[in-house]
């Protein structure tokens, strides 16, 4: 379609490694990490706002001296953003292995 | 103020020199629009948090905490949390689905003259918001600060204007790119010192820091009131504040993963893996500045106070006021510096997707059907796109002047990325059924919807008393039909059902068909753009 990303490889080898049982095991294993931390990082920034929102007296308890439990939720979020980075990492480390298993096969000479 | 001015001029002669460094080396389409590729990891990480931290989150957000207390950090969560998004869902697939824009990724297997002529205006509306809000940004600090040195706001605009031309025309990506590189470490380093100063303010005993915050004392109607900047929900009150603020949330983690400038910064790596470290390095870099502001911000309110920042320039020059408190002159000059330095590499971010968008999308793609004419076309294309992109800025942001306000026009950005972009983005890359009738149907009510709600709102429609100053003066004098600032709750959800809705009702089995390849692709990066050699 005059679509420069266009490259050399057909269809057929493109399905052929889309219904390969290494891609399907790429695509689970993927899936079982991506989708828990997506839905509970949302689930987590989310219950900041609706109690910020809805319940401000109980996220005004103080905590430490004078700070709340709102200031410290709110710490929290980069807390856990940053480990779920981390923890992103490490199991993209296993994707790339799989990943690069794949493409050995793609290429010239590879064993598929 | 001289020295301001010297540590800015030092500033701008830094990225000039840059802007000629890059304009030698950048050869090629791909050396202009992706800095060829060659940007590495750490590096993409600093461009990228150079490029998101704007006027509106340094200026905007301190302010917002300084003058309101703990709910205005709710934006500093949302501007980082924003990345897990992109980490998790965009990045990747991204670099290995697409080249130069988020056009290419929907026009990888949908029809793509209509996608692309929709993505270029959605992409074309999102950055115009979030520029002109930096240029008003730029003007106001400057008509504040310089306005003894004779510089007025229409200069500061005209100025700014010019020099983010100079970088995107001649320099391309890659001078854009090194331009936020350094600036990043500049603000980064001034948030770092300015932290201390704060914190050293009350000889590091951090609990006796947030004692003082829990008992800011300000004069309102008259009255000396004292009020606890620890507290929860000062801003966001009944009956709409909540709801506000869920929706304000939706924009930020929605709509940073669907804005066109920091989605070409991924096109700027070698491949997906470094895209990936890239945005982990940007998440270290943008985090620790977020969690700084709420210093900065209590810092304001209880060093420097409401009251005098109030009386002495309003919200967005807390930052610079407690610098001054603080540091004294030298440190009022560099902060401001700094300030500027921020406004010039987002700017330059913003004219250079835009530019990038309107000729790789819609001039070559769209009028030539995907062909260049002349070699170099694009290029060409792109550097006149970007002339015109910053004399209309220009003319907006003096004719609009500097009492608007900077950072609701920036959200109005976010909320149309949030609605329009990102859905069909997500679809495209993970729905085998979405087709183009979707994507058209997803971008068209997205965008329309969140203009049309944001005129509808507050922000636009309201009855002012009659002698209520300019600054806060609506537009549109009658009640506001959407009772809400951000209009991600609804705007949404309405662009991702059309998008959903148009899809089923269309057939198109190429887009299907086409899915193997995208998946594939956008997984193990199998025919992804490569990086130029050199």
């Amino acid at each position: 379609m005059g679509d420069p990303t266009k490259t050399a490889h057909t269809t057929a080898e493109w399905d052929r490694i889309a219904d390969s049982p290494e891609f399907q095991n790429l695509l689970a294993v993927k899936k079982v990490f991506i989708v828990p931390a997506f839905v509970f990082f949302l689930a987590y920034y989310f219950a900041l706002s609706v109690l910020v929102g809805y319940a401000p007296h109980l996220m005004s308890i103080r905590v430490i001296g004078t700070v709340t439990v709102a200031y410290l939720f709110a710490l929290s979020q980069f807390v856990v953003g940053w480990l779920i980075a981390w923890l992103y990492l490490k199991a993209a480390a296993r994707f790339d292995a799989i990943a690069d298993d794949i493409l050995d096969k793609t290429r010239p000479g590879g064993s598929g | 103020m001289t020295l301001s001015l010297a540590v800015f001029a030092a500033f701008v002669l830094s990225t000039l020199a840059i802007t000629y460094w890059a304009a030698k080396r950048s050869r090629g389409t791909s050396a202009y629009f992706a800095a060829g590729r060659r940007i590495t990891a750490w590096q993409n990480g600093f461009a990228v948090a150079g490029d998101f931290m704007s006027a509106a989150s340094f200026l905007g957000v301190v302010g917002l905490i300084a003058l309101q207390g703990f709910d205005g950090f709710l934006y500093s969560v949302g501007g980082f949390i924003a990345y897990v998004t992109i980490l998790l869902l965009i990045a990747e697939p991204l670099r290995n689905t697409g080249k130069y824009t988020i056009g290419d990724v929907l026009a990888y297997r949908l029809r793509p003259r209509p996608v692309r002529a929709l993505t270029a205006l959605t992409t074309l509306t999102t950055t115009l918001f979030y520029m002109i809000a930096q240029m008003v940004g730029a003007g106001a600090l400057v008509g504040l600060l310089l306005a003894g040195a004779g510089v007025s706001y229409n200069m500061a605009v005209i100025g700014v204007g010019i020099l983010m031309m100079t970088y995107v025309i001649f320099g391309g990506m890659l001078a854009t790119t090194w331009v936020q590189i350094v600036k990043a470490m500049m603000l980064t380093a001034c948030a770092v010192v300015l932290t201390l100063l704060v914190l050293g303010h009350f000889q590091f005993h951090v609990l006796d820091f947030f004692a003082t915050a829990s008992q800011v004392t300000y004069h309102r109607g008259g009255q000396l009131l004292v009020s606890d900047f620890l507290q929860a929900g000062l801003r966001y009150k009944p009956p709409h504040g909540p709801l506000d603020l869920i929706s304000l949330g939706l924009i930020f983690v929605f709509g940073t993963a669907g804005l066109p400038h920091i989605l070409v910064k991924f096109y700027t790596v070698p491949d997906a893996r470094t895209a990936r470290n890239s945005v982990v390095w940007a998440m270290v870099l943008i985090g620790s500045f977020y969690v700084m502001t709420s210093v900065l911000g209590l810092g304001a309110a209880v060093i420097v106070g409401p009251d005098y920042i109030v009386t002495h320039g309003g919200t967005n020059m807390s930052g610079i006021l407690l610098a001054r408190a603080l540091g004294g002159e030298i440190f009022l000059a560099l902060v401001s510096a700094v300030a500027f330095a921020t406004i010039l590499a987002v700017v330059a971010g913003l004219t250079i997707s835009a530019s990038t968008s309107f000729a790789h999308d819609f001039w070559i793609n769209v009028v030539h059907h995907g062909k260049e004419i002349h070699s170099g076309e694009t290029v060409l294309v792109a550097r006149i796109a970007a002339l015109f992109v910053g004399a209309v800025s220009i003319l907006i942001a003096i004719s609009l002047g500097p009492a608007s306000n900077a950072g609701i026009l920036a959200t109005f950005g976010m909320a149309v990325a949030a609605s329009a972009n990102f859905p069909v983005l997500v679809l495209s890359i993970f729905w085998r059924r979405f087709n183009t009738a979707g994507a058209v149907a997803g971008l068209s009510v997205g965008l329309f919807s969140a203009i049309v709600l944001i005129v509808a709102g507050p922000n636009f429609m309201g009855i002012d008393p009659p002698n209520v100053a300019g600054s806060v003066h609506h537009l549109i004098q009658t009640q506001p039909w959407f009772p809400l600032e951000n209009v991600g709750i609804l705007s949404v959800p309405l662009g991702l059902l059309a998008a959903v809705v148009g899809t089923l009702l269309s057939k198109e089995p190429n887009a299907a068909a086409k899915f193997n390849e995208l998946m594939v692709r956008a997984n193990i990066g199998l025919g992804s753009e490569k990086a130029s050699a050199h």
